[in-house]
């Protein structure tokens, strides 16, 4: 057997059994071990799977005719493209295993272990085998086991309000994805019965142009409800906080990215790209949902729906750099598409690479304080130094500053914009230059917004009991933490490399490829079109460590003392954490300037006293924003359903005599049709 | 080599110049409003006393405060070497473009705004909210001049977009260049802390932004920001005058282009340092919330800047 099929083979056989064993389990202790270990052995198949064809070229074909045979059975065909992405999965799911270790110790005896295996190892099942998945059926198939596993996954904590509400809108967006992507490849396939994603290949370039834009807008649709585009987000900031932290690391990390996965492999593969309005939409979606989602980011002061906001942030930002790409290659510019496509695979990675470290982060920190509210924590910095510095190499990193891998990917989705100004037909070029400024505004919003999230969060006073008494997690916590925070700064200096690898890709794939070898960049230096511009995240961080270090020792060799004193308080007695800034008070510029937009709700009920209005004995002040789109888009569509779903309620009156008529109507029906069609 | 040694001797000649750039404008600005004024050299004699102190720093901060003020002083120094300010930066240490300057300038004010934070004090916080939400707000009009220089230059490369201009003059004077001009102008003014967005000379609680942030710095620390800030301003102004106005700038390593150079670059700083001085000294600060108009009309300003440079091509 290949080396390919094999490691394909312990995947499936590691997820299995860990599935298996961890259901069957004699105690919840021995539960999360068997969940982890099944979850280890699978993801490191899975890596080894998708390294293999990365380095070799050469995919990984498996066929089980046999099982499902109407369908077309079970076909597996792992090629470069879907060895990326698998290289996604297995890769964030090695250290998001190993932390659930440790982190669902807490839910010994609260909630079933055992089916929270099954369903962990599941969900790594599907994600894993859907970029494999080489026809229609196999990837439906594993694209509802990963759905359905994460279902019940979200709703771990079932006994909350909240969660069964996010799973609730979960299931229906996942869903009306799916219902989506049938009438999608039944369209693909133009009339024949090809379902292996090679035939498709083929009917869908003989498909006419109308068809094809259907195809694409229903891709768009459908992935998007996945990926998390505005407004399809809706379920993503209410799924994310309430799973569980890794869980949440792998569904904001990797499984909104099979969502961009299905977008490329549908429109750039299958039906090998399209015209520049394709792109156009795409970079449209991608700067409203950027800027949308950084823009609500900023009003979330609970730490995981903050992220979770963030990742439709960047699923935005992966949009633009597809979209800017995609125009230029209908513009007969394909070295410079490259570029774009480069900027968003990349972000893709980075992306699976930050966000997990920030909700993994994220978990440790609500492991300690009990609460996700960020006005509730604060001084960890000092309580859990490790976590501390892990979380702050995701906020550099996602705030895309240099020198870390967030700036890298998003330099090279600016210099695709910048190359996209260079098309000679105005009306098309005139779109990039207002990209650009969306995409800085984002970037600049984002910025604030984790200025805010770990400067709450963890720097100055602990505004809680919990927070002051928070200890350090435990050191395998901590270890896949480090791991990560090790990935964001490799990812980061050796940027040049990664784009390298990633160029491969995309010229394996029909719509990305530029046709012709990509010029290989220099050494250390990213290379902007035409190999103009350069920039080296290397050289930055080891001018700015030599910097930083001579001055140090200049300060020193002249005898540098610090004192430590309290902070100056205009006179006050002692410090609180009452006198501090809160997260509501830092965004509260921001607020203002955005109130457009944001529709805040304000009430303040002053409790005076009886006999005198001038004696006020309490005050009360409540503000919320809430996304008017969402209520204005959303609730028409849930009303509309209630509203059926009681007509519905009508049939079913309760009486036996009722249900004889309908069986007998039924039947009736039912012979009739029969003898029609006869 | 000279090409190296060009690399480091750049900064330092902006480190040196820096302070005397800040002397000036407060000095100017004190003789505009019938002042005597301290004298030109008095930033260096607060430096230098700065650092011959002592730091006292809060029992609440953490390390990140005592990190932050080489983080600020190492991005501004880098910053000062691939930006076109005596001599057009070529070569392999010229570690990166325009975005580059902008990012690593924005990890600065990064820091600088956590370690407000750190302390704990009311005073930090508000300073750093402040200064991210004014910095936020500059990111896309930063981008959109940046695009609008590139438009013509084909390149973020800080030498090729000044070579590009060398070339063609007129270029120089196109609408496209006047307002990307006029955009960076004010943003320059926010990004370091002028009026009317803010007041550098201000410790009035209410009206702080980035002497807010800074509060609790003293001593050695204290001495880097401060340096780093006039770096900051100086780096800005030269970008000012070098993107748009490149003439006499240093293209070759000869003492007489260099000369040329720092004696150009002196005259160009000093003529937009006069229109700082008389700027605030004819302004008054704007309210908090009205920064953001000034900025959305800067941000109109770079947008039309491409938009005619559309036009012209």
């Amino acid at each position: 057997m290949p080396f390919g099929n094999l490691a394909l083979l312990v995947m499936v056989v590691g997820y299995a059994a860990g599935a298996c064993l961890s259901l069957l389990a004699p105690s919840d202790r021995a539960a999360r071990w068997l969940t982890t270990i099944g979850a280890a052995i699978g993801c490191i198949g899975g890596v080894a799977a998708a390294s293999s064809v990365l380095a070799t070229r050469v995919s990984v074909d498996a066929t089980l005719a046999s099982l499902v045979s109407t369908a077309g059975g079970i076909v597996i065909h792992l090629d470069l493209l879907g060895a990326f992405f698998l290289l996604l999965v297995a890769a964030l799911g090695l250290p998001a295993a190993v932390y659930g270790i440790a982190y669902t110790a807490e839910y010994e005896g609260r909630h079933s272990l055992r089916v929270f295996g099954l369903m962990f190892n599941g969900f790594l099942l599907g994600m894993s085998l859907v970029p494999c998945a080489g026809n229609v059926f196999t990837f439906l198939f594993t694209w509802e086991l990963m759905a359905i596993a994460s279902y019940f996954l979200v709703m771990t904590e079932s006994e909350k309000r909240d969660t069964r509400q996010a799973g609730l809108w979960y299931a229906a967006m996942t869903h009306l994805g799916l219902v989506l992507l049938l009438p999608m490849f039944f369209l693909m396939a133009g009339g024949s019965e090809a379902t292996a994603f090679a035939d498709l290949r083929t009917t869908a370039a003989a498909l006419t142009p109308g068809t094809r834009h259907i195809v694409f807008v229903l891709a768009l649709l459908a992935f998007g409800s996945k990926a998390g585009i505005v407004p399809l987000h809706v379920w993503l900031p209410r799924a994310h906080p309430a799973a569980p932290s890794h869980v949440s690391a792998l569904m904001s990390g990797v499984m909104i990215k099979l969502g961009i996965y299905g977008l490329v492999r549908v429109t750039f593969d299958l039906m090998s790209g399209g015209p520049a309005w394709w792109g156009g939409l795409l970079l449209a979606v991608g700067c409203v949902s950027a800027l949308l989602g950084v823009l609500y980011a900023l009003m979330e002061h609970d730490l995981k729906r903050l992220l979770a906001y963030h990742s439709v942030e960047n699923i935005g930002i992966i949009l633009i750099g597809l979209g800017a790409g995609s125009i230029l290659h209908a513009q007969g510019l394909p070295a410079l598409a490259a570029i774009g496509f480069a900027g968003a695979l990349f972000h893709t990675v980075n992306h699976a690479c930050f966000k997990g470290l920030l909700f993994l982060a994220a978990g440790s920190v609500m492991q300690q304080t009990h609460t996700a509210n960020m006005e509730e924590m604060g001084g960890l910095i000092k309580r859990m130094p490790q976590t501390a510095l892990c979380f702050l190499v995701g906020s550099v990193a996602i705030a895309a500053l240099p020198p870390l891998n967030g700036f890298a990917s998003e330099w090279l989705v600016f210099q695709s914009l910048l190359a996209g100004t260079s098309i000679q037909r105005p009306e098309i070029a005139v779109g990039f230059p207002i990209a650009v400024g969306m995409l800085a505004l984002t970037s600049g919003l984002a910025a604030a917004c984790f200025v805010k999230a770990f400067g709450i969060s963890f720097l100055a006073m602990p505004r809680s009991n919990h927070a002051a008494q928070a200890r350090e997690a435990h050191w395998s916590m901590r270890a896949t933490m480090i791991l990560l925070a090790g990935g964001c700064v490799t990812l980061g200096l050796a940027a040049p490399l990664a784009v390298r690898g990633l160029n491969r890709v995309i010229d394996s794939v029909p719509g990305l490829s530029a046709g012709e070898p990509l010029p290989r960049s220099p050494g250390l230096w990213l290379v902007g079109p035409g190999g103009s511009a350069q920039v080296s995240p290397l050289l930055i961080a080891v001018l700015l460590g030599a910097i930083a270090l001579a001055v140090l020792v200049a300060l020193h060799a002249r005898g540098f003392q610090v004192r430590r004193a309290d902070t100056w308080g205009c006179g006050r007695i002692s410090q609180t954490a009452r006198m501090e800034y809160t997260a509501s008070a830092f965004a509260e510029p921001l607020r203002r300037v955005f109130t457009a937009l944001y529709r805040p709700t304000e009430d303040l009920s002053v409790g005076v006293h009886p006999d005198s209005r001038y004696f006020v004995q309490s005050i009360t002040y409540t503000s919320q924003v809430v996304p008017w789109f969402e209520t204005a888009f959303y609730d028409p569509v849930t009303r509309g359903a209630r509203g059926l779903a009681a007509q519905v309620r009508r049939l079913q009156a309760g009486f036996l005599h009722l249900y004889l008529l309908y069986v007998t109507v039924a039947l009736v029906a039912a012979l009739a049709v029969a003898w029609w069609f006869k | 080599m000279s090409r190296y040694i060009a690399l480091f001797v750049q900064p330092l000649l902006a480190l040196a110049l820096a302070p005397a750039l800040v002397g000036f404008i407060r000095w100017l600005k004190a003789r505009l409003q019938s002042r005597r004024g301290a004298p030109v050299w008095q930033p260096y004699s607060e430096i230098r006393k700065l650092f011959g102190k002592e730091a006292v720093v809060s029992h609440t901060a953490s390390w990140l405060f005592r990190a932050t003020p080489f983080v600020v002083f190492g991005t501004g120094v880098i910053v000062a070497s691939l930006a076109p300010i005596v001599i057009v930066p070529a070569g392999p240490l010229v570690v990166g473009d325009v975005f580059a300057a902008v990012y690593l300038l924005l990890l600065g004010t990064f820091f600088l705004a956590l370690a407000g934070l750190d302390t704990g004090s009311p005073f930090g916080g508000m300073g750093a909210s402040r200064e991210m939400t004014v910095v936020a707000l500059t990111e896309p009009t930063v981008a959109l001049s940046i695009v609008a220089l590139a438009l013509n230059a084909g390149s973020t490369n800080f030498s090729q977009i000044v070579s590009r201009t060398l070339a063609e003059p007129s270029a120089a004077l196109g609408p496209g260049h006047l307002l990307a001009f006029a955009a960076l102008f004010i943003v320059t003014l926010a990004e370091t802390g002028r009026l009317p967005v803010d007041n550098p000379s201000t410790h009035l609680e209410l009206t702080m932004i980035h002497e807010a942030m800074i509060l609790e710095y003293s001593g050695p620390y204290l001495a880097l920001i401060e340096w780093a800030a006039a770096l900051k301003l100086l780096v800005f102004l030269a970008l000012a005058a070098n993107l748009f106005m490149p003439w006499g700038i240093a293209l070759s390593l000869s003492p007489v282009a260099v000369t040329v150079g720092v004696v150009s670059l002196v005259s160009k700083l000093g003529v937009l340092a006069v229109a700082i001085a008389v700027l605030e000294t004819r302004v008054a600060k704007l309210r908090l919330f009205r920064v953001p108009e000034l900025l959305s009309a800067s941000f109109v300003l770079a947008l039309l800047a491409v938009m005619s440079t559309f036009l012209v091509r």
